[in-house]
Protein backbone atom coordinates (compact mmCIF):
# COMPACT_ATOMS: atom_id res chain seq x y z
CA UNK A 1 0.00 0.00 0.00
CA UNK A 2 2.63 2.45 1.15
CA UNK A 3 4.99 1.21 -1.54
CA UNK A 4 2.40 1.76 -4.19
CA UNK A 5 1.74 5.31 -3.06
CA UNK A 6 5.43 6.08 -2.88
CA UNK A 7 5.93 4.78 -6.40
CA UNK A 8 3.14 7.03 -7.65
CA UNK A 9 4.63 10.07 -5.94
CA UNK A 10 8.02 9.33 -7.43
CA UNK A 11 6.62 9.02 -10.92
CA UNK A 12 4.77 12.33 -10.61
CA UNK A 13 7.84 14.11 -9.26
CA UNK A 14 9.99 12.64 -11.99
CA UNK A 15 7.59 13.70 -14.71
CA UNK A 16 7.26 17.21 -13.34
CA UNK A 17 10.99 17.60 -12.94
CA UNK A 18 11.82 16.35 -16.40
CA UNK A 19 9.11 18.56 -17.83
CA UNK A 20 10.69 21.60 -16.25
CA UNK A 21 14.17 20.58 -17.31
CA UNK A 22 13.06 20.12 -20.88
CA UNK A 23 11.17 23.38 -20.85
CA UNK A 24 14.26 25.14 -19.57
CA UNK A 25 16.41 23.51 -22.23
CA UNK A 26 14.02 24.29 -25.02
CA UNK A 27 13.47 27.94 -24.29
CA UNK A 28 15.93 30.55 -25.41
CA UNK A 29 18.16 32.17 -22.86
CA UNK A 30 16.58 35.35 -21.55
CA UNK A 31 18.04 38.38 -23.27
CA UNK A 32 18.92 40.40 -20.26
CA UNK A 33 20.27 43.83 -20.99
CA UNK A 34 22.89 43.97 -18.32
CA UNK A 35 23.57 40.40 -17.29
CA UNK A 36 26.03 40.55 -14.46
CA UNK A 37 27.26 44.09 -14.40
CA UNK A 38 25.77 46.46 -11.93
CA UNK A 39 26.50 49.99 -12.92
CA UNK A 40 28.74 52.30 -10.98
CA UNK A 41 27.39 54.69 -8.40
CA UNK A 42 27.58 58.43 -8.71
CA UNK A 43 30.16 59.17 -6.02
CA UNK A 44 33.01 58.46 -8.45
CA UNK A 45 34.22 55.18 -7.02
CA UNK A 46 33.42 52.29 -9.32
CA UNK A 47 31.86 49.07 -8.20
CA UNK A 48 30.34 46.04 -9.86
CA UNK A 49 31.16 42.82 -11.69
CA UNK A 50 32.41 42.32 -15.22
CA UNK A 51 32.46 38.93 -16.92
CA UNK A 52 34.75 38.48 -19.91
CA UNK A 53 35.34 35.38 -22.02
CA UNK A 54 36.67 34.36 -25.41
CA UNK A 55 39.95 34.37 -27.32
CA UNK A 56 42.77 32.57 -25.57
CA UNK A 57 45.31 34.69 -27.45
CA UNK A 58 43.95 37.88 -25.92
CA UNK A 59 43.29 36.34 -22.51
CA UNK A 60 46.69 37.01 -20.87
CA UNK A 61 46.55 40.71 -21.80
CA UNK A 62 43.01 41.19 -20.51
CA UNK A 63 43.83 39.26 -17.35
CA UNK A 64 46.80 41.49 -16.58
CA UNK A 65 44.82 44.63 -17.33
CA UNK A 66 41.96 43.40 -15.12
CA UNK A 67 44.42 42.82 -12.28
CA UNK A 68 45.70 46.39 -12.53
CA UNK A 69 42.15 47.73 -12.78
CA UNK A 70 41.02 45.85 -9.70
CA UNK A 71 44.00 47.18 -7.74
CA UNK A 72 42.74 50.68 -8.49
CA UNK A 73 39.06 50.04 -7.80
CA UNK A 74 38.74 47.57 -4.97
CA UNK A 75 34.95 47.29 -5.35
CA UNK A 76 35.21 46.04 -8.91
CA UNK A 77 35.46 42.34 -9.66
CA UNK A 78 36.47 41.21 -13.15
CA UNK A 79 36.43 37.58 -14.28
CA UNK A 80 38.39 36.71 -17.41
CA UNK A 81 37.89 33.33 -19.05
CA UNK A 82 39.13 31.65 -22.22
CA UNK A 83 36.97 29.38 -24.33
CA UNK A 84 37.92 30.62 -27.79
CA UNK A 85 36.74 33.46 -30.02
CA UNK A 86 33.59 31.61 -31.06
CA UNK A 87 32.55 31.10 -27.46
CA UNK A 88 33.21 34.74 -26.62
CA UNK A 89 31.13 36.01 -29.54
CA UNK A 90 28.27 33.56 -28.95
CA UNK A 91 28.02 34.34 -25.27
CA UNK A 92 28.21 38.11 -25.60
CA UNK A 93 25.54 38.00 -28.32
CA UNK A 94 23.33 35.93 -26.01
CA UNK A 95 23.93 38.37 -23.19
CA UNK A 96 25.53 35.73 -20.99
CA UNK A 97 28.72 37.76 -20.52
CA UNK A 98 29.60 41.46 -20.61
CA UNK A 99 32.57 41.41 -22.97
CA UNK A 100 33.44 38.83 -25.62
CA UNK A 101 37.09 38.67 -26.70
CA UNK A 102 37.75 37.76 -30.30
CA UNK A 103 40.69 37.49 -32.68
CA UNK A 104 38.52 38.15 -35.69
CA UNK A 105 35.67 40.42 -36.71
CA UNK A 106 32.24 39.33 -35.47
CA UNK A 107 30.88 39.57 -39.03
CA UNK A 108 33.14 36.69 -40.06
CA UNK A 109 31.66 34.31 -37.49
CA UNK A 110 28.13 35.39 -36.64
CA UNK A 111 25.24 35.98 -38.99
CA UNK A 112 24.78 39.60 -40.06
CA UNK A 113 21.87 40.43 -37.75
CA UNK A 114 23.52 39.11 -34.62
CA UNK A 115 26.80 40.79 -35.51
CA UNK A 116 25.01 44.14 -35.87
CA UNK A 117 23.91 44.07 -32.23
CA UNK A 118 27.53 43.96 -31.08
CA UNK A 119 29.85 46.93 -30.66
CA UNK A 120 33.50 46.41 -31.59
CA UNK A 121 36.30 47.76 -29.36
CA UNK A 122 39.71 47.21 -30.94
CA UNK A 123 42.24 47.18 -28.13
CA UNK A 124 45.47 45.95 -29.68
CA UNK A 125 47.12 44.55 -32.78
CA UNK A 126 48.88 41.26 -32.97
CA UNK A 127 51.52 40.43 -35.56
CA UNK A 128 52.19 37.02 -37.06
CA UNK A 129 55.39 35.58 -38.43
CA UNK A 130 55.90 32.75 -40.88
CA UNK A 131 58.12 30.29 -39.01
CA UNK A 132 60.12 27.32 -40.23
CA UNK A 133 62.29 24.59 -38.74
CA UNK A 134 65.80 25.83 -37.97
CA UNK A 135 67.44 23.53 -40.53
CA UNK A 136 65.77 25.41 -43.38
CA UNK A 137 68.22 27.86 -44.93
CA UNK A 138 65.55 30.00 -46.57
CA UNK A 139 65.34 33.53 -45.08
CA UNK A 140 62.61 35.15 -47.10
CA UNK A 141 59.43 34.05 -48.82
CA UNK A 142 57.20 36.05 -51.12
CA UNK A 143 53.45 36.03 -50.93
CA UNK A 144 53.23 33.95 -54.13
CA UNK A 145 55.69 31.39 -52.77
CA UNK A 146 53.62 31.03 -49.59
CA UNK A 147 50.44 30.58 -51.61
CA UNK A 148 52.16 27.87 -53.68
CA UNK A 149 53.39 26.12 -50.55
CA UNK A 150 50.09 26.18 -48.67
CA UNK A 151 48.00 25.16 -51.67
CA UNK A 152 50.33 22.25 -52.37
CA UNK A 153 51.97 23.48 -55.61
CA UNK A 154 55.43 23.58 -54.08
CA UNK A 155 56.23 20.56 -51.92
CA UNK A 156 60.01 20.70 -51.61
CA UNK A 157 62.18 23.39 -50.06
CA UNK A 158 64.64 23.25 -52.97
CA UNK A 159 62.02 24.93 -55.18
CA UNK A 160 62.24 28.10 -53.09
CA UNK A 161 66.02 28.08 -52.72
CA UNK A 162 66.33 25.82 -49.68
CA UNK A 163 67.71 22.35 -49.02
CA UNK A 164 66.27 19.21 -50.67
CA UNK A 165 63.72 18.57 -47.91
CA UNK A 166 60.03 17.82 -48.13
CA UNK A 167 57.84 20.68 -46.90
CA UNK A 168 55.66 19.80 -43.92
CA UNK A 169 52.82 22.28 -43.37
CA UNK A 170 51.58 22.68 -39.82
CA UNK A 171 48.25 24.47 -39.51
CA UNK A 172 46.15 25.74 -36.67
CA UNK A 173 42.59 24.35 -36.63
CA UNK A 174 40.40 25.78 -39.38
CA UNK A 175 38.35 27.66 -36.80
CA UNK A 176 41.34 29.45 -35.25
CA UNK A 177 41.66 33.22 -35.54
CA UNK A 178 45.35 32.98 -36.34
CA UNK A 179 44.66 30.73 -39.29
CA UNK A 180 41.83 32.96 -40.45
CA UNK A 181 44.16 35.97 -40.46
CA UNK A 182 46.87 34.06 -42.30
CA UNK A 183 44.39 32.83 -44.89
CA UNK A 184 42.96 36.32 -45.41
CA UNK A 185 46.22 38.29 -45.60
CA UNK A 186 48.68 35.86 -47.15
CA UNK A 187 46.59 33.36 -49.10
CA UNK A 188 44.11 36.09 -50.13
CA UNK A 189 41.28 33.71 -49.31
CA UNK A 190 42.51 30.84 -51.49
CA UNK A 191 41.72 27.42 -50.07
CA UNK A 192 44.56 25.28 -48.78
CA UNK A 193 44.92 21.88 -50.38
CA UNK A 194 42.78 19.43 -48.40
CA UNK A 195 44.43 16.78 -46.27
CA UNK A 196 47.92 18.15 -46.77
CA UNK A 197 48.78 19.73 -43.46
CA UNK A 198 49.17 18.60 -39.89
CA UNK A 199 47.04 20.49 -37.41
CA UNK A 200 48.09 21.55 -33.93
CA UNK A 201 45.62 22.81 -31.40
CA UNK A 202 47.52 25.69 -29.80
CA UNK A 203 50.32 28.13 -30.62
CA UNK A 204 52.56 26.38 -28.07
CA UNK A 205 52.04 23.03 -29.78
CA UNK A 206 52.72 24.60 -33.19
CA UNK A 207 56.01 26.01 -31.93
CA UNK A 208 57.09 22.64 -30.58
CA UNK A 209 56.03 20.81 -33.74
CA UNK A 210 57.92 23.25 -35.98
CA UNK A 211 61.01 22.97 -33.80
CA UNK A 212 60.94 19.15 -33.85
CA UNK A 213 59.76 18.38 -37.39
CA UNK A 214 62.17 18.42 -40.32
CA UNK A 215 61.06 20.76 -43.09
CA UNK A 216 58.17 22.21 -41.10
CA UNK A 217 56.51 25.55 -41.88
CA UNK A 218 53.78 27.32 -39.94
CA UNK A 219 52.73 30.74 -38.64
CA UNK A 220 52.82 32.07 -35.10
CA UNK A 221 51.89 35.20 -33.19
CA UNK A 222 55.02 37.30 -32.62
CA UNK A 223 54.74 36.81 -28.86
CA UNK A 224 55.30 33.06 -29.35
CA UNK A 225 58.33 33.32 -31.64
CA UNK A 226 61.61 32.44 -29.91
CA UNK A 227 64.96 30.92 -30.86
CA UNK A 228 63.65 27.35 -31.16
CA UNK A 229 62.13 28.26 -34.52
CA UNK A 230 63.18 30.53 -37.37
CA UNK A 231 60.99 33.50 -38.31
CA UNK A 232 61.10 34.37 -42.02
CA UNK A 233 60.96 37.71 -43.76
CA UNK A 234 57.79 38.27 -45.76
CA UNK A 235 58.38 40.03 -49.09
CA UNK A 236 61.76 41.06 -47.67
CA UNK A 237 60.37 42.68 -44.51
CA UNK A 238 61.28 41.49 -41.02
CA UNK A 239 58.32 40.62 -38.81
CA UNK A 240 58.79 43.17 -36.03
CA UNK A 241 56.42 45.35 -34.04
CA UNK A 242 58.06 48.47 -35.47
CA UNK A 243 57.54 47.34 -39.07
CA UNK A 244 53.86 46.76 -38.32
CA UNK A 245 53.48 50.19 -36.74
CA UNK A 246 55.21 51.71 -39.76
CA UNK A 247 52.83 49.87 -42.07
CA UNK A 248 55.58 47.88 -43.81
CA UNK A 249 54.61 44.40 -42.61
CA UNK A 250 51.06 43.33 -43.45
CA UNK A 251 50.48 40.09 -41.51
CA UNK A 252 48.68 41.28 -38.40
CA UNK A 253 45.16 41.49 -37.06
CA UNK A 254 43.13 43.41 -34.52
CA UNK A 255 42.25 42.02 -31.12
CA UNK A 256 38.61 42.79 -30.44
CA UNK A 257 36.55 43.17 -27.30
CA UNK A 258 32.86 43.06 -28.16
CA UNK A 259 29.96 44.35 -26.07
CA UNK A 260 26.27 43.97 -26.74
CA UNK A 261 25.15 47.52 -27.42
CA UNK A 262 27.16 50.55 -26.22
CA UNK A 263 28.90 49.76 -22.92
CA UNK A 264 27.91 51.59 -19.75
CA UNK A 265 29.16 51.92 -16.20
CA UNK A 266 31.97 49.71 -15.04
CA UNK A 267 32.20 47.86 -18.38
CA UNK A 268 32.81 51.17 -20.16
CA UNK A 269 35.33 52.19 -17.52
CA UNK A 270 37.28 48.99 -18.03
CA UNK A 271 37.26 49.36 -21.83
CA UNK A 272 38.49 52.95 -21.42
CA UNK A 273 41.23 51.62 -19.18
CA UNK A 274 42.27 49.19 -21.95
CA UNK A 275 42.87 52.25 -24.16
CA UNK A 276 44.73 54.24 -21.47
CA UNK A 277 48.46 54.88 -21.70
CA UNK A 278 49.08 52.55 -18.80
CA UNK A 279 47.84 49.57 -20.80
CA UNK A 280 48.71 50.72 -24.31
CA UNK A 281 52.24 51.97 -23.58
CA UNK A 282 53.37 49.50 -20.88
CA UNK A 283 51.35 46.31 -20.72
CA UNK A 284 50.70 45.75 -24.41
CA UNK A 285 54.33 45.89 -25.63
CA UNK A 286 55.43 43.87 -22.60
CA UNK A 287 53.13 40.99 -23.55
CA UNK A 288 54.17 41.02 -27.20
CA UNK A 289 51.14 42.85 -28.59
CA UNK A 290 51.22 46.06 -30.60
CA UNK A 291 49.47 49.17 -29.27
CA UNK A 292 46.59 50.51 -31.29
CA UNK A 293 47.35 54.18 -30.68
CA UNK B 1 4.41 3.32 26.90
CA UNK B 2 4.56 7.00 25.94
CA UNK B 3 8.32 6.85 25.77
CA UNK B 4 8.07 3.89 23.51
CA UNK B 5 5.63 5.69 21.26
CA UNK B 6 7.81 8.79 21.09
CA UNK B 7 10.77 6.64 20.21
CA UNK B 8 8.72 4.92 17.57
CA UNK B 9 7.64 8.26 16.04
CA UNK B 10 11.17 9.59 15.95
CA UNK B 11 12.30 6.44 14.26
CA UNK B 12 9.61 6.73 11.63
CA UNK B 13 10.50 10.35 10.99
CA UNK B 14 14.13 9.44 10.55
CA UNK B 15 13.13 6.64 8.25
CA UNK B 16 11.08 9.02 6.15
CA UNK B 17 13.83 11.65 6.03
CA UNK B 18 16.34 9.06 4.93
CA UNK B 19 14.03 7.81 2.22
CA UNK B 20 13.39 11.31 0.91
CA UNK B 21 17.10 12.14 0.73
CA UNK B 22 17.99 8.93 -1.06
CA UNK B 23 15.13 9.15 -3.51
CA UNK B 24 15.75 12.80 -4.34
CA UNK B 25 19.41 12.08 -5.08
CA UNK B 26 18.48 9.14 -7.24
CA UNK B 27 15.88 11.16 -9.14
CA UNK B 28 18.30 14.07 -9.58
CA UNK B 29 20.84 11.70 -11.06
CA UNK B 30 18.30 10.27 -13.47
CA UNK B 31 17.16 13.76 -14.50
CA UNK B 32 20.77 14.77 -15.04
CA UNK B 33 21.43 11.84 -17.36
CA UNK B 34 18.18 12.36 -19.26
CA UNK B 35 18.69 16.10 -19.73
CA UNK B 36 22.31 15.64 -20.75
CA UNK B 37 21.30 13.16 -23.39
CA UNK B 38 18.43 15.40 -24.48
CA UNK B 39 20.73 18.41 -24.83
CA UNK B 40 23.42 16.63 -26.82
CA UNK B 41 20.81 14.91 -28.97
CA UNK B 42 18.88 18.10 -29.72
CA UNK B 43 22.09 19.90 -30.69
CA UNK B 44 23.51 16.94 -32.58
CA UNK B 45 20.37 16.20 -34.55
CA UNK B 46 20.04 19.77 -35.82
CA UNK B 47 22.79 19.00 -38.35
CA UNK B 48 20.33 16.69 -40.03
CA UNK B 49 17.06 18.46 -39.20
CA UNK B 50 17.97 22.14 -39.50
CA UNK B 51 21.01 22.13 -41.78
CA UNK B 52 19.58 19.36 -43.97
CA UNK B 53 22.71 17.30 -44.19
CA UNK B 54 21.96 13.66 -44.84
CA UNK B 55 23.00 11.06 -42.31
CA UNK B 56 24.64 9.18 -45.15
CA UNK B 57 26.90 12.12 -46.00
CA UNK B 58 27.82 12.62 -42.36
CA UNK B 59 28.72 8.98 -41.76
CA UNK B 60 30.17 7.98 -45.13
CA UNK B 61 31.67 11.04 -46.82
CA UNK B 62 35.37 11.75 -46.36
CA UNK B 63 35.25 15.46 -47.14
CA UNK B 64 35.45 17.64 -44.02
CA UNK B 65 35.50 21.34 -44.83
CA UNK B 66 32.88 23.10 -42.70
CA UNK B 67 34.74 26.42 -43.12
CA UNK B 68 33.97 26.71 -46.84
CA UNK B 69 30.99 28.55 -48.30
CA UNK B 70 29.24 25.27 -49.04
CA UNK B 71 30.13 23.33 -45.91
CA UNK B 72 30.88 19.62 -46.18
CA UNK B 73 30.83 17.60 -42.99
CA UNK B 74 31.83 14.07 -43.87
CA UNK B 75 32.99 12.52 -40.62
CA UNK B 76 34.17 9.15 -41.89
CA UNK B 77 37.90 9.91 -41.45
CA UNK B 78 37.34 10.73 -37.78
CA UNK B 79 35.10 7.74 -37.10
CA UNK B 80 37.58 5.36 -38.75
CA UNK B 81 40.45 7.15 -37.03
CA UNK B 82 38.88 6.63 -33.62
CA UNK B 83 38.21 2.96 -34.39
CA UNK B 84 41.72 2.30 -35.72
CA UNK B 85 43.55 3.95 -32.89
CA UNK B 86 41.47 2.35 -30.09
CA UNK B 87 41.17 -1.15 -31.53
CA UNK B 88 44.86 -1.43 -32.32
CA UNK B 89 45.78 -0.07 -28.91
CA UNK B 90 43.57 -2.67 -27.22
CA UNK B 91 45.08 -5.41 -29.37
CA UNK B 92 48.39 -4.63 -27.70
CA UNK B 93 47.30 -3.64 -24.22
CA UNK B 94 44.68 -6.41 -23.87
CA UNK B 95 47.05 -9.41 -23.91
CA UNK B 96 49.68 -7.44 -21.99
CA UNK B 97 47.22 -6.35 -19.31
CA UNK B 98 45.63 -9.76 -18.84
CA UNK B 99 49.05 -11.42 -18.67
CA UNK B 100 50.29 -9.06 -16.02
CA UNK B 101 47.04 -9.55 -14.08
CA UNK B 102 47.64 -13.32 -14.11
CA UNK B 103 51.25 -12.78 -13.06
CA UNK B 104 50.13 -10.52 -10.24
CA UNK B 105 47.44 -12.80 -8.86
CA UNK B 106 48.48 -16.33 -9.72
CA UNK B 107 52.21 -16.49 -10.24
CA UNK B 108 53.99 -14.03 -8.00
CA UNK B 109 51.63 -12.60 -5.41
CA UNK B 110 54.48 -11.05 -3.43
CA UNK B 111 56.03 -9.19 -6.33
CA UNK B 112 52.57 -8.39 -7.63
CA UNK B 113 51.32 -6.82 -4.46
CA UNK B 114 54.54 -5.04 -3.53
CA UNK B 115 55.61 -3.65 -6.88
CA UNK B 116 53.14 -4.21 -9.72
CA UNK B 117 49.96 -3.16 -7.91
CA UNK B 118 51.34 0.21 -6.66
CA UNK B 119 52.95 0.83 -10.05
CA UNK B 120 49.60 0.32 -11.78
CA UNK B 121 47.85 2.57 -9.28
CA UNK B 122 50.37 5.30 -10.04
CA UNK B 123 49.78 4.76 -13.77
CA UNK B 124 46.04 5.24 -13.32
CA UNK B 125 46.60 8.54 -11.55
CA UNK B 126 48.76 10.18 -14.24
CA UNK B 127 46.72 12.87 -16.06
CA UNK B 128 46.29 12.34 -19.79
CA UNK B 129 48.01 15.63 -20.65
CA UNK B 130 51.22 14.21 -19.18
CA UNK B 131 50.96 11.16 -21.42
CA UNK B 132 50.34 13.45 -24.37
CA UNK B 133 53.28 15.70 -23.55
CA UNK B 134 55.59 12.70 -23.12
CA UNK B 135 54.30 11.29 -26.39
CA UNK B 136 54.92 14.59 -28.17
CA UNK B 137 58.42 15.06 -26.70
CA UNK B 138 59.73 11.47 -26.79
CA UNK B 139 57.58 9.20 -28.92
CA UNK B 140 56.93 11.49 -31.91
CA UNK B 141 60.59 12.38 -32.57
CA UNK B 142 61.58 8.74 -31.96
CA UNK B 143 59.10 7.40 -34.52
CA UNK B 144 60.07 10.10 -37.01
CA UNK B 145 63.74 9.18 -36.69
CA UNK B 146 63.58 5.38 -36.63
CA UNK B 147 60.47 4.43 -38.57
CA UNK B 148 60.26 7.30 -41.05
CA UNK B 149 57.43 9.68 -41.67
CA UNK B 150 56.80 12.74 -39.56
CA UNK B 151 56.41 11.06 -36.22
CA UNK B 152 52.90 12.44 -35.84
CA UNK B 153 51.11 9.24 -36.74
CA UNK B 154 48.55 6.57 -36.09
CA UNK B 155 51.36 4.54 -34.52
CA UNK B 156 52.11 7.28 -31.96
CA UNK B 157 48.42 7.44 -31.03
CA UNK B 158 48.23 3.66 -30.65
CA UNK B 159 51.30 3.52 -28.41
CA UNK B 160 50.10 6.35 -26.16
CA UNK B 161 46.68 4.70 -25.81
CA UNK B 162 48.27 1.32 -25.14
CA UNK B 163 50.05 2.73 -22.13
CA UNK B 164 46.94 4.59 -20.99
CA UNK B 165 44.56 1.61 -21.18
CA UNK B 166 47.01 -0.92 -19.75
CA UNK B 167 46.38 -0.10 -16.06
CA UNK B 168 42.58 -0.21 -16.51
CA UNK B 169 42.70 -3.62 -18.14
CA UNK B 170 45.24 -4.99 -15.68
CA UNK B 171 43.48 -3.89 -12.53
CA UNK B 172 39.96 -4.88 -13.60
CA UNK B 173 41.00 -8.31 -14.82
CA UNK B 174 43.18 -8.82 -11.73
CA UNK B 175 40.09 -8.16 -9.60
CA UNK B 176 38.11 -10.67 -11.67
CA UNK B 177 40.75 -13.36 -11.26
CA UNK B 178 41.21 -12.61 -7.58
CA UNK B 179 37.50 -13.02 -6.88
CA UNK B 180 37.48 -16.63 -8.11
CA UNK B 181 37.03 -19.10 -5.21
CA UNK B 182 40.17 -20.91 -4.08
CA UNK B 183 38.35 -24.26 -4.39
CA UNK B 184 38.46 -24.33 -8.16
CA UNK B 185 42.22 -23.94 -8.09
CA UNK B 186 42.53 -26.63 -5.45
CA UNK B 187 40.29 -28.94 -7.45
CA UNK B 188 42.39 -28.40 -10.52
CA UNK B 189 45.65 -29.09 -8.70
CA UNK B 190 44.05 -32.14 -7.05
CA UNK B 191 43.36 -33.55 -10.48
CA UNK B 192 47.05 -33.32 -11.19
CA UNK B 193 47.05 -30.21 -13.39
CA UNK B 194 50.19 -28.11 -13.52
CA UNK B 195 50.02 -24.37 -12.74
CA UNK B 196 50.06 -23.47 -16.41
CA UNK B 197 47.25 -25.96 -17.12
CA UNK B 198 45.26 -24.54 -14.22
CA UNK B 199 45.67 -21.00 -15.52
CA UNK B 200 44.95 -21.93 -19.11
CA UNK B 201 42.01 -24.28 -18.61
CA UNK B 202 40.47 -23.19 -15.31
CA UNK B 203 41.33 -19.63 -14.27
CA UNK B 204 40.99 -17.86 -17.61
CA UNK B 205 37.71 -19.54 -18.64
CA UNK B 206 36.24 -18.94 -15.19
CA UNK B 207 37.23 -15.26 -15.19
CA UNK B 208 36.28 -14.79 -18.85
CA UNK B 209 33.43 -12.36 -18.29
CA UNK B 210 35.52 -10.19 -15.94
CA UNK B 211 38.39 -10.13 -18.41
CA UNK B 212 36.08 -9.21 -21.28
CA UNK B 213 34.59 -6.44 -19.16
CA UNK B 214 38.12 -5.16 -18.54
CA UNK B 215 38.85 -5.12 -22.26
CA UNK B 216 35.62 -3.32 -23.15
CA UNK B 217 36.29 -0.77 -20.39
CA UNK B 218 39.75 -0.24 -21.85
CA UNK B 219 38.26 0.19 -25.32
CA UNK B 220 35.73 2.72 -24.00
CA UNK B 221 38.50 4.67 -22.34
CA UNK B 222 40.56 4.62 -25.53
CA UNK B 223 37.60 5.81 -27.58
CA UNK B 224 36.85 8.71 -25.29
CA UNK B 225 40.42 9.88 -24.75
CA UNK B 226 40.93 13.25 -26.39
CA UNK B 227 43.89 15.25 -25.26
CA UNK B 228 46.79 12.80 -25.25
CA UNK B 229 45.83 11.36 -28.61
CA UNK B 230 45.22 14.74 -30.17
CA UNK B 231 48.74 15.85 -29.25
CA UNK B 232 50.51 13.03 -31.11
CA UNK B 233 48.41 12.06 -34.15
CA UNK B 234 48.96 15.18 -36.26
CA UNK B 235 45.24 15.85 -36.85
CA UNK B 236 45.12 15.55 -40.61
CA UNK B 237 41.49 15.00 -41.62
CA UNK B 238 42.13 12.04 -43.91
CA UNK B 239 41.94 8.26 -43.51
CA UNK B 240 45.48 7.04 -42.76
CA UNK B 241 46.91 4.61 -45.32
CA UNK B 242 49.70 3.38 -43.08
CA UNK B 243 50.65 3.33 -39.41
CA UNK B 244 53.11 6.16 -39.99
CA UNK B 245 50.62 8.64 -41.43
CA UNK B 246 48.92 11.41 -39.48
CA UNK B 247 45.17 11.14 -38.86
CA UNK B 248 42.29 12.53 -36.80
CA UNK B 249 39.83 11.13 -34.30
CA UNK B 250 36.30 12.15 -33.28
CA UNK B 251 37.51 13.56 -29.99
CA UNK B 252 40.47 15.43 -31.48
CA UNK B 253 38.33 17.31 -33.98
CA UNK B 254 35.85 18.27 -31.25
CA UNK B 255 38.49 19.60 -28.87
CA UNK B 256 40.24 21.55 -31.62
CA UNK B 257 37.25 23.38 -33.01
CA UNK B 258 34.60 23.60 -30.30
CA UNK B 259 35.77 26.85 -28.71
CA UNK B 260 36.21 28.69 -31.96
CA UNK B 261 32.95 27.93 -33.71
CA UNK B 262 29.75 29.82 -33.11
CA UNK B 263 26.63 28.14 -31.71
CA UNK B 264 24.05 27.47 -34.38
CA UNK B 265 26.46 27.34 -37.32
CA UNK B 266 26.65 24.18 -39.43
CA UNK B 267 30.19 23.69 -38.21
CA UNK B 268 29.18 23.81 -34.55
CA UNK B 269 26.18 21.55 -35.17
CA UNK B 270 28.40 19.01 -36.89
CA UNK B 271 30.68 18.95 -33.84
CA UNK B 272 27.62 18.28 -31.66
CA UNK B 273 26.65 15.44 -33.98
CA UNK B 274 30.09 13.96 -33.42
CA UNK B 275 29.56 14.33 -29.67
CA UNK B 276 26.22 12.55 -29.99
CA UNK B 277 27.90 9.77 -31.93
CA UNK B 278 30.50 9.44 -29.19
CA UNK B 279 27.76 9.26 -26.57
CA UNK B 280 25.92 6.55 -28.49
CA UNK B 281 29.13 4.57 -28.87
CA UNK B 282 29.81 4.73 -25.15
CA UNK B 283 26.22 3.60 -24.46
CA UNK B 284 26.87 0.65 -26.72
CA UNK B 285 30.00 -0.19 -24.77
CA UNK B 286 28.08 -0.05 -21.49
CA UNK B 287 25.40 -2.36 -22.87
CA UNK B 288 28.07 -4.79 -24.06
CA UNK B 289 29.66 -4.78 -20.60
CA UNK B 290 26.27 -5.49 -19.02
CA UNK B 291 25.52 -8.35 -21.40
CA UNK B 292 28.96 -9.90 -21.01
CA UNK B 293 28.83 -9.56 -17.25
CA UNK B 294 25.39 -11.14 -17.00
CA UNK B 295 26.00 -14.03 -19.32
CA UNK B 296 29.34 -15.36 -18.30
CA UNK B 297 29.18 -14.95 -14.55
CA UNK B 298 30.93 -17.72 -12.69
CA UNK B 299 28.62 -19.35 -10.17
Amino acid sequence: MLNNRLAKIIIVVLLLASFFTFAACGSKQPQSQNPSSSSSNTSGTLSGNVTIAGSTALQPLVEQAAKLFMEKYSNVSITVQGGGSGTGLTQVAQGAIDIGNSDIFAEEKLDANTAKSLVDHQVAKVGFAVVVNKDITVDNLTQQQLVDIFTGKITNWKDVGGPDTKIVIINRPASSGTRATFKKVVLKGQEEAAGLALTEDSSGAVKKAVADTKGAISYLALSYVDNTVKALKYEGVEPTAQNIIDGKYPIWSYEHMYTKGEPTGVVKAFLDFMMSDEVQKNLIPKLGFIPIK
Amino acid sequence: MTIDRKYEMARKRQDMAGKVIVFTSAILLIILVISLFYFVASKGLSTFVKDRISLKEFLLSTVWSPDRDIPAVGALPFILGSIFVSVFAIMISGPLGVSSAIFMVEISKKLGQKILQPAIEIFVGIPSVVYGWLGLSVLVPFIGKHFGGLGFSLLAGILVLTIMTLPTITSVSADAIRSLPIEIREASYALGATRWQTIRHVIIPAAKSGILTAIVLGLARAFGEALAVQMVIGNRPVIPKSFLEPMSTITSIITMDMGNTVMGSVWNDALWSLALLLLLISFTFIIIIRLVGRRGMYK
